[in-house]
């Protein structure tokens, strides 16, 4: 019994929905607006987080060296540093390859090439110190000060340690801000776009009063009445989710050829591939709670 | 069957739809309550379908006080009566034959019943050509008959009609009418509310006339006399 009335319920509710084209179509549009709202600022709040993480990556120690240093002493400071349990990775850099990478990256610029010519290699070597965890770096850091009172390190050849925390702590600065602010919009988008679904919704169904009314003198029980009005929510919630994905790839697509100039671009793309699943799922299940929550709030005023 | 115990109905600013309304009807009957618009004819009916309640006294179906009773037992006390309105009230988005089913269904009735009872009482009333058309490609006097299919299907040991042929002409009138004495004689009681004067007297049934929310005459072979 409680299956076929299950049955009879989504039946009602497909029929329904198929015979009330103009009121779904109407649902699905505002609720595809909603979900797509939903899905840009998943995929830009996944974004930032990534951005987030891989600037925290970006955090090194750049040791220069004098370029009178002997390769043999910087490769034994390179072994002590390996010793430390702080280091994760130490990366050399020889005098040769430094110019050979100037000179490639500036292969453009003559003037700058035929200079180099004449003055020899201006260019130390380097080490690139990775730590494993950023709040390590302070403490590397000022192991490798030449004016450190230790002297059991011959800190004579280091030119110079770069350390660029103050830029990167700046910037994670500025991203968590940003997120912050980025998520109170995103919560006031969604509040009212989904508000705007409600009001839809109770529009369509306030169009069915008359018969809400009629069902129940026959005697159909509460739940056998609003049961076809909750289908319909969930179909054009479920139909919302597919159209809003959808409408996501041209987006990413257009934010990525659209911002190729900025930070190497910014590549939704990626992660709207990466997370297709994730993103699909949670636009689903989103469009079908909208659905059946807006669509109980609006049958419950007639019965 | 149907007993009204001393109801009165106030609605807000003092507006009395019934005051002080005693009568009972018993199982098998035909009843006509007749009044002007105003008199509480509708509200009366309201009361026995639990869509409304007495501001005092009560109304009970069989020996269930409908004022007393939890809403979610309603439904089963409804699907006991049958109703028809004056205009119709039928679901547009369903062909005739889903209108019939629909409160089968909502009965909870077997789909091969649905199956087999729908065309039947499509054909008690006449439209067994009207089987799959939307209440829109009908006439006035085919939707009546439509939702007297619909409220006779479950076979209803009460039959409520609030003006049924308040918009028919005079002939789809005395059919209409023919059809209702039918499920009467069959053993349905029947309650219909009207002004039309021709219908009543036609009828020599029991007839309990209404004025300003009063009962003024309850009369066994009764006529329409206002």
């Amino acid at each position: 019994m409680v299956w076929t009335k299950i049955k009879r319920v989504f039946r009602s509710g497909f029929v329904g929905f198929w015979r009330n084209g103009v009121v779904s179509a109407a649902s699905i549009l505002v609720m595809t607006v909603t979900l797509a709202v939903i899905g840009t600022l998943l995929l830009a709040s996944a974004y930032l987080t990534s951005s987030l993480d891989t600037l925290k990556s970006k955090v090194d120690i750049s040791v220069s060296f004098k370029t009178t240093a002997p390769e043999s002493d910087i490769l034994s400071l390179k072994n002590t540093l390996g010793t430390l349990p702080e280091i994760k990775e130490i990366q050399y850099i020889s005098r040769d390859q430094e110019l050979a990478d100037f000179r490639d990256r500036h292969k453009d610029n003559a003037l700058l090439v035929q200079s180099l010519d004449e003055v020899g290699n201006p260019f130390g070597a380097r080490l690139n110190v990775m730590a494993k965890d950023p709040s390590q770096y302070e403490s590397i850091a000022k192991f490798l000060d030449p004016n450190s009172g230790d002297s059991s390190l011959n800190r004579d050849i280091i030119d110079q340690v770069t350390y660029k925390k103050d830029i990167v702590d700046r910037l994670m600065v500025l991203i968590s801000a940003s997120r912050k602010v980025g998520f109170a919009i995103s919560m006031i988008l969604i509040f009212m776009s989904i508000l705007v679904t409600f009001n839809t919704v109770s529009l369509a169904i306030y169009t069915s009063r008359e018969e809400i009314s009629v069902m129940r003198l026959v005697g159909a029980s509460d739940n056998y009445v609003s049961g076809p009005f909750i289908v319909e929510g969930v179909i054009s919630g479920i139909i919302s989710a597919f159209i809003s994905i959808a409408l996501l790839y041209p987006l990413a697509l257009w934010v990525k050829s659209t911002t190729v100039g900025v930070y190497g671009g910014i590549n939704m793309m990626a992660y709207y591939i990466d997370n297709f699943v994730e993103i699909f799922l949670v636009l689903v299940i989103a469009g079908i709670l909208l659905g059946v929550i807006s669509s109980i709030l609006a049958v419950r005023r007639y019965l | 069957m149907i007993y009204f115990d001393k109801v009165s109905k106030i609605y807000p600013g003092d507006v009395a739809a019934l005051s002080d309304v005693t009568f009972a009807v018993e199982p098998g009957e035909f009843v006509s309550v007749v009044g002007q618009s105003g008199a509480g004819k509708s509200t009366l009916l309201k009361m026995i379908l639990a869509e409304d309640t007495p501001t005092e006294g009560s109304v009970f179906f069989e020996s269930i006080d409908l004022k007393s009773i939890r809403a979610k037992h309603i439904p089963a006390i409804r699907r006991r009566m049958g109703c028809v309105f004056q205009e119709h009230r039928l679901l547009p988005d369903k062909t005739a034959f889903e209108n019939i089913a629909f409160t089968m269904e909502a009965a909870g009735r077997a789909d091969d019943e649905i199956a087999s009872d729908v065309p039947h009482v499509l054909d008690l009333v006449g439209l067994s050509s009207k089987v799959w058309n939307f209440p829109g490609e009908m006439s006035g006097g085919e939707r009546q008959r439509v939702a007297i299919a619909r409220a006779i299907v479950n076979q209803p040991d009460v039959l409520l009609a609030d003006e049924p042929t308040g918009n028919l002409d005079p002939l789809n009138t005395n059919e209409i009418m023919q059809i209702f004495k039918k499920i009467n004689d069959l053993g349905t009681t029947v309650i219909i509310t009207t002004h039309n004067k021709g219908v009543i007297d036609n009828l020599c049934k029991r007839v309990i006339t209404l004025e300003n929310g009063k009962i003024i005459r309850d009369e066994k072979e009764g006529r329409y006399i206002i």
